[in-house]
């Protein structure tokens, strides 16, 4: 096995467990939405970084926390309507294209490169080092994640509840939310800003389909993205020509819509 | 984009003017962003009013996986753009439809699975192309160089027969999109309006996404028609500013995009979101004016 498999190897399981924890969360909470506009930052994040002329994961990590921050501090009052948020990210990612082009003329050779594996991911491209931070950044995040994972599922269950019961619901939700904007980070880095939310969304929401038990829903919904990630690597692996982030995302798109087979449901307006 | 090799920009406005259209690819971006504009306004006008803004955002997402699997085949951008628009439009309509936001989180999921597939595609198709890594910024954050005029007589073609169709069905469309359940009492078709508009919106967001590419379409789809709606209620005038609204943005764009590095997807989102700015704190800042026109 060639190194740059090994690496992703090492990466992708890390990033795709946290990402399956976190999603499982976010499904429950009703936050796939929250996870969709980080994306978007995600995106003008890294290149922001990269145009400043520092390491894309600065602006990446950086971004995404803040941003998470700020939707669970802000989120409770009042839901901006579909408009306002589609203008405020359309605007963000049109700010990404800024940071992207003056990327791009100071290092005029490489022209798309940055962009896709911004937009994409570039999970075959990790060294070693990358690899192991990205490893250990996944790594910290599921053991975060199943530290708060007990209090986090009573608030989000019944939140009302929780709160008599003295449990500090809004700093539950808004750690949790910083805890996604490190998944958004992570999942970025194996299949990129524009395909995360799938990382997220897909093995949580089969998860969700197949059992209504919450520690069962838990670790199947990490099993699920960690097969999706090594089935899609190997894919990929063996299939040159098929992009990584294409393969991961089939497999997860895939065993959702298995457990879709008996009962259809509706597709539009959310 | 050509500060370097282009004229530079002047204080004569006279004179800055007369210079953008000396280039033949110059006057074509602005006849076809003039096309684009105008029928992205009128539909995305209707859009915002039967909220349906999220239909009009997953359009364009699938713009992207359309536009590289033509290229990949072979075919013009062009053909793509329209085809996977126009049929994920009718694929739309042909879904039940769950009305109202009580839509559950797990449908949420499958929407993001979705979308994230359509765009995990529009990659493979780009991997397998090959050589496409500069085309794939164009066709995802919008373009203005090298519109022929083939493409600039597709576009305005297109804009006339949406604009047409509108025009046609507009006093039933209002109806059934202001409220649904008495037009249908009252013998409007509202589901065949449904699904004809949902195809005009499929070709209005291939037209845009085609100045602004697939993920910025909402910035001539959305914020003229929402800006128009915030600043007045009156159906009228409201459906005229956000064409206005809709042309500034679009010149505007290809103006500074012209005269500046910067490229032309950074330039209309940024004025876009201005211009939205700017109608909500003026509405806000001169309550009497809406309510007088309301």
């Amino acid at each position: 096995m060639s190194a740059y498999m090994q690496h992703a190897l090492v990466a992708g399981t890390a990033i795709a467990a946290a990402c399956g924890l976190v999603g499982y969360f976010v499904v429950l909470r009703s936050q796939v939405f929250s996870t969709d506009a980080l994306s978007h930052v995600a995106f003008s994040g890294s290149l922001a970084a990269l145009a400043a002329g520092i390491d894309p994961r600065v602006g990446l990590f950086g971004g995404s926390i803040i941003v998470a921050v700020a939707i669970g501090t802000l989120g409770d009052r009042g839901r901006p309507d579909d408009v306002v948020i589609g203008t405020v990210f359309t605007w963000i990612l049109g700010l990404g294209v800024l940071f992207l082009s003056i990327y791009t003329s100071a290092h005029g050779a490489d022209n798309g490169a940055a962009n896709v594996n911004v937009l994409f991911g570039s999970i075959f491209g990790l060294n070693r080092s990358e690899a192991v931070l990205a490893a250990v950044v996944g790594v910290g995040l599921c053991i975060a994640v199943l530290g708060i994972a007990r209090p986090l599922l009573f608030a989000s269950v019944d939140e009302a509840v929780a709160a008599a019961r003295g449990l500090p619901v809004r700093a539950l939700g808004i750690a949790f939310l910083a805890l996604v904007g490190v998944g958004a980070a992570e999942a970025t880095q194996a299949v990129g800003a524009l395909l995360l939310v799938g990382l997220v969304a897909a093995p949580a929401g089969a998860a969700h389909r197949l059992t209504g038990r919450p520690w069962i829903g838990l670790a199947l919904s990490a099993a699920i993205a960690v097969g999706s990630m090594w089935s899609g690597l190997l894919v990929s692996y063996v299939f040159g020509s098929i992009p990584a982030s294409f393969s991961i995302m089939a497999v997860a798109t895939a065993v959702f819509a298995i457990t879709h087979v008996p009962r259809r449901r509706a597709l539009v307006s959310r | 984009m050509l500060a370097d090799n282009g004229a530079p920009l002047t204080w004569n406005l006279a004179r800055d003017v007369t210079q953008l259209f000396e280039f033949h690819f110059m006057v074509n971006a602005f006849r076809a962003g003039t096309a684009v504009a105008v029928v992205a306004a009128a539909v995305g006008w209707f859009m915002v009013l039967r909220r349906q803004t999220f239909a009009g955002h997953t359009l364009g997402i699938v713009a992207f996986p359309g536009a590289s699997a033509a290229i990949w085949l072979g075919l013009s951008a062009t053909v793509g753009f329209f085809g996977f628009c126009i049929a994920t439009a009718l694929v739309i309509a042909a879904l039940p439809r769950t009305t109202g936001s009580g839509s559950s989180s797990e449908e949420a999921a499958l929407i993001g699975t979705v979308q994230a597939f359509a765009l995990a595609s529009g990659f493979l198709f780009v991997s397998l192309y090959g050589g496409f890594l500069n085309g794939l910024t164009s066709v995802l954050f919008g373009s203005f160089l090298g519109i022929t005029d083939a493409q600039v007589l597709t576009l305005v073609a297109v804009a006339v027969g949406a604009v047409a169709v509108l025009a046609a069905v507009r006093r039933p469309l209002l109806f059934s999109s202001v409220d649904p359940d008495v037009a249908s009492a009252r013998g409007v078709p509202s589901r065949v309006l449904s699904t004809m508009f949902l195809v005009v919106l499929g070709a209005a967001v291939a037209e845009a996404s085609q100045i602004t590419g697939a993920l910025l379409v909402f910035a001539l789809l959305v914020v003229p028609a929402a800006s128009a709606q915030v600043i007045t209620a009156r159906p009228g005038v409201s459906f005229l500013l956000a064409t206005v609204f809709g042309l500034v943005i679009t010149w505007a764009g290809l103006a500074c995009a012209y005269y500046s590095p910067y490229p032309v997807g950074f330039w209309t989102t940024t004025i876009a979101f201005a211009t939205y700015i700017a109608a909500r704190v003026g509405a806000a800042a001169v309550p009497r004016f809406a309510r007088a026109s309301a």
